[in-house]
């Protein structure tokens, strides 16, 4: 690894090495705005995308009068949300039901600033050059910028369950309950997955988890295909995008947590989920699929990443559409289910796996070997926690009481 | 495999060309689909071929109404120029278009057939006054004809068939009188001709949905 400048309070951004001066104020207030202004855009295509592709796959239209193709859509739904009556309800807890949309909307944005959407990654460390100074094409670089992505998701879960809390009525308060057991089991799947990753690239910081991806050396192979899988799971539950939208099950829930919303509050919900939607399939980017890495094909040097940026950007954000367009939602037992028994317990066996490979190679020990003892040792593990379980079921059925008899 | 043949149906979907990807989104407001015959739309209150109305104020068409948006007031006929033949007619009259759900129990409670309903659906008012009709708008007017209000948006065909449902159905219910004229004559109309019946399909000239009632062949003429 070469790391460009040590850890400083900006970020591993080389636009602060000689100093910050007006020239670099400027520069990274421009990009503050340029990522402000493309994640809003995102959003808006994003929800069209939807929508019509979601028409599409169910023999629908789709919007078709806003605009070409009702590509203004999302515009003309929110001004009409923007001039709406705002009602709050008389039993919400009224500061708290007005923070909540924020405090689902703030993250979604600030995720969004450590990810490198360009960049020259081949070359020069995905730096580029903007009005003669170097810097990287992501709003800052933090040394934790992983550690950042899952803090700021974990920030989000308070936004769904303080809004059913603070609602003062009980579906969005059902709501809030499955969303905080939801979203804290899957995290759990969706960290160890990425420790994966981590343990392969040996940083935090997203710009380094890519450069070390450069030359078709991405992650998704790098370690074998299945953290990305659970990742995806993971962050698809995460996001609450069906087919685990158990938070907003409308046949159970109303609308779920958002059911006492109305007017702009509402649209900063949902603004808020696209947006989560967006960066959660940038960060998969970033993180599986060598963020910006690419053949380049084009004269100016950034301008190939950032296409390929987006275009692997959109086969996520088409997959989640198939998502839903295809699957039935879960029941809760079987989401929790497939949380706890399945994607935790297989992610972090991937990542023992991986790590003993790892280190077998560093020791010069025999690699398969090393693998082979790995999972026996996991394998003597789960028998061991087989027979426990087997020997309190018996005992339970010895005594169906449970000794409160 | 099985859990991903799901996606391939999907995936399948975005192929317009194909047939599983036909859209079948009909744009409403600028194309319609013709309506069927028996389609439940708003009411109207029918007259004798003489111009009598038949309504006759028994309210048991105000009786069945599960969304009770009917208010009928009868009155005895005045001797020297009844309203309708007979002793009563219906005097007042209301129904309440923010309640009526079309389910036309009250064209089946109806002892005279007086009222039936037409095929307009689309009629929408801006002040709850104009949502309930009053007799004087239901009733036909003297070519037999549902009175087309202000705000309600008629098409050709829709004031036609007016008492589709009635003579869609047997007598009493019965399958041996299917096709039998029980029902009286209309203004403007006249005695309108029985729907075919399911027999006249049996007999070999296959249904024809948007053709029923005007050929007026029925099943046992
Ligand atoms: S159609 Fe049904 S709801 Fe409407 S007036 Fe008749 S009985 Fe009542
Ligand atoms: S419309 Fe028919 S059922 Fe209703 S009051 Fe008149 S005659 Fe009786």
């Amino acid at each position: 690894m070469s790391a460009v400048v040590g850890p400083s309070v900006f970020g591993l951004d080389p636009l602060y090495i000689g100093g910050v001066g007006l020239a670099e104020v400027l520069i990274t207030l421009l990009k503050v705005g340029a990522a402000f202004a493309l994640l809003l855009m995102a959003v808006m295509l994003m929800i069209w995308f939807e929508r019509k592709l979601i028409s599409d796959m169910q023999n629908r239209i789709g919007p078709n009068l806003a605009g070409p193709f009702g590509i203004f859509q999302t515009l003309a739904d929110g001004i009409k949300l923007f001039f709406k009556e705002d009602l709050i309800p008389e039993r919400s807890d009224r500061l708290v039901f007005k923070l909540a949309p924020f405090l689902s909307l703030v993250p979604a944005f600030l995720v969004f600033a450590v990810v490198p959407v360009g960049g020259d990654f081949d070359g020069s460390d995905g730096r580029v050059s903007l009005f003669g100074h170097e810097t990287f094409l992501q709003v800052s670089d933090p040394p934790v910028g992983i550690l950042l992505v899952l803090a700021m998701s974990s920030v989000a879960v308070y936004g769904v369950m303080l809004a059913g809390w603070s609602s003062g009525s009980k579906y969005p308060l059902l709501a809030s309950v499955r969303a905080s057991a939801q979203m804290v089991s899957y995290e759990a799947a969706l960290g160890l997955s990425l420790v994966a990753v981590l343990l392969k690239s040996g940083s935090l910081s997203t710009n380094q988890i890519v450069a070390e991806q450069s030359m078709w050396n991405w992650n998704l192979w790098v370690t074998w295909v299945v953290p990305m899988v659970v990742f995806l799971i993971a962050a698809t539950a995460e996001l609450n995008r069906p087919p685990f939208d158990l938070v907003e099950a409308e046949q159970e829930l109303v609308g779920g947590f958002h059911t006492e919303y109305s007017s702009i509050r509402f649209a900063l919900f949902f603004l808020a989920e696209f947006m989560n939607t967006i960066t959660m399939s940038a960060i998969i980017v970033t993180l599986f699929l060598g963020g910006p890495n690419g053949p380049d094909f084009t004269t100016v040097g950034w301008l190939s990443g950032l296409l390929w940026f987006f275009v692997k950007l959109m086969l996520f954000l088409f997959a989640f559409v198939w998502l839903r367009a295809t699957l039935p939602r879960f029941r809760y037992d079987q989401l929790m289910d497939l949380g706890w028994k399945l994607l935790i317990p297989l992610s972090l066996g991937w990542l023992l796996v991986l790590a003993s490979y790892d280190i077998a190679g560093d020791r010069g020990w025999n690699r398969a070997a090393a693998v082979i003892a790995m999972l026996a040792v996991m394998a003597a593990l789960a028998g061991l926690l087989a027979l426990a379980l087997r020997a309190a079921r018996q005992r339970r059925e010895l005594d169906p009481q449970g000794g409160f008899a | 495999m099985g859990y991903l043949r799901g996606f391939a149906v999907t995936l399948r979907k975005l192929f317009k060309g194909t047939e599983t990807g036909r859209v079948v989104t009909t744009q409403y407001p600028d194309e319609k689909r013709p309506k069927p015959v028996r389609f439940h739309g708003r009411h109207v209150l029918n007259r004798y071929e003489d111009g009598m109305e038949k309504c006759i104020g028994c309210e048991l068409c105000a009786g069945v109404c599960p969304a009770r948006c009917i208010y009928v007031r009868g009155a005895d006929n005045p001797p020297d120029d009844p309203v309708s033949p007979g002793e009563r007619f219906g005097y007042v009259y209301e129904i309440n278009y923010l309640r009526c759900i079309h389910c036309d129990l009250c064209v089946e409670a109806c002892p005279t057939e007086a009222i039936t309903e037409s095929k307009l659906f689309e009629f929408s008012f801006t002040n709850r006054a104009d949502a309930i009709y009053t007799k004087d708008e239901l009733v036909v007017g003297d070519d037999g004809r549902p009175q087309q209000l202000p705000w309600e948006d008629w098409h050709p065909g829709d004031d036609e068939h007016t008492s589709a449902w009635v003579r869609a159905t047997s007598p009493s219910g019965r399958a041996d009188y299917e096709g039998q004229v029980a029902w009286s004559g209309e203004l403007g109309y006249g005695i309108r001709p029985p729907e075919r019946g399911q027999a006249a399909d049996e007999e070999g000239d296959g249904p024809d949905p948007d053709d029923r009632g005007h050929d007026g062949h029925g099943g046992h003429q």
